[in-house]
């Protein structure tokens, strides 16, 4: 595709080093919710690669052993943690314990989240609470005991990770997007109260990404998906992580309650 | 802790989390209109009271808590609970 040339030419991407030229993230630390793989892994791997210290975080234990060690041989610093987001004792015993580590909590990442698909008619209970649990009202109490030593540090970033879907609705997925839209305004509620104690609060709403989620999906779904998106393409975990650390970084200093679609031009 | 020490750190926890002279901290001292508070400061000392005296103040009881003396005086209440 001609109009996709120079977005694959690796003429705008660049290869991020320790020590590289956009280490604007030095010594901060980064608390990533389900980034032991996926887009949770390439976020992490973002921050780490612009001189974050990584809280690799996950409710399967070994990948987020497995991927904090692979960091922590890259010469990111990273701990693992292992906790369900949905459990308000654990999200403050995460916080607490990412204190007495790194001494301060300067980034979080609302990234862990699931998919129970099905027609309306036809979805369990279960599986409407289950999604809500995890995606909702996991990302309110991670975000609220992360907010408590925000405000005392007077400074804090807090990134949700949402959806095309949340915002344009997709067939089976009444319980995803439904919890995608709460973490929205979840995010713009946020931000107007935490503004006062310099804590900024952005979503980055991926659209289709290939990741093991979507690896599953039949060809002839992806292909509607692909159709759907300007660009031509899917998008890669990298390219969600970059807006990710965008809203991570200094240069995001002024902005607040956005959602940035990170989609392909899929909902303009 | 004697009434005295809880006194002194009820005003250090003012001090630290307005930002203001330990001389303005009088017993008649307003949060909002005489040191300064806004809504959220208001929140941020009583989460600090709940975790310094390791208490749980109802949001109910929050508008209790107006001036530094009333404070006290609330605190002093819930601890002899």
């Amino acid at each position: 595709m001609a109009e996709n040339d120079i977005f694959n030419s690796g003429l705008i991407q660049f290869e991020q080093k320790p020590g590289g030229i956009m280490n604007n993230l030095e010594n901060k630390v980064a608390w990533i919710t389900g980034s032991g793989r996926g887009i949770g892994k390439a976020i992490a791997q973002e921050l780490g690669c612009r001189g974050a210290r990584l809280v690799i975080h996950d409710i399967d234990r070994e990948s987020a052993e497995k991927t904090a060690a692979s960091f922590n041989e890259k010469g990111y610093p990273s701990i693992a943690l292992v906790s369900d987001v949905s459990d308000k004792a654990e999200a403050i015993e995460t916080v607490d314990r990412i204190k007495k580590e790194f001494g301060s909590l300067d980034i979080l990442v609302n990234n862990a989240g699931i998919t129970r698909d099905n027609l309306l008619v036809r979805m369990k209970e279960d599986d409407w609470d289950l999604v809500m649990q995890i995606n909702l009202k996991g990302t309110f109490l991670c975000t609220q005991a992360s907010a408590k030593l925000m405000m005392k540090q007077r400074s804090g970033r807090i990134i949700n990770i949402v959806s095309v879907v949340g915002v344009m609705g997709n067939p089976g997925q009444s319980n995803y997007a439904a919890s995608k839209a709460g973490m929205i305004g979840f995010t713009k509620s946020s931000a107007k109260e935490l503004s006062a104690r310099g804590i900024t609060v952005n979503a980055v709403a991926p659209g289709y990404i290939e990741t093991e989620m979507t690896a599953v999906l039949p060809e002839n779904v992806r292909s509607a998906f692909i159709e759907a998106t300007p660009l031509k393409r899917g998008g890669t975990p990298a390219d969600v992580a970059k807006a990710v650390a965008f809203f991570a970084g200094p240069e995001s200093a002024f902005i607040t309650g956005q959602v940035l679609h990170v989609d392909g031009g899929m909902v303009m | 802790m004697t009434k005295e020490e809880r006194v002194q750190k009820v005003k250090e926890i003012i001090v630290e989390q307005l930002g203001v002279d330990p001389s303005e901290v009088t017993l008649e001292a307003s949060f909002i209109d005489d040191l300064g508070a806004d809504s959220l400061d208001t929140v941020e000392l009583v989460m600090e009271f709940e975790s310094a005296f390791d208490i749980e103040i109802p949001d109910e009881d929050a508008d209790q808590l107006a001036t530094v003396g009333s404070a006290i005086e609330y605190l002093e209440k819930k601890l002899a609970e």
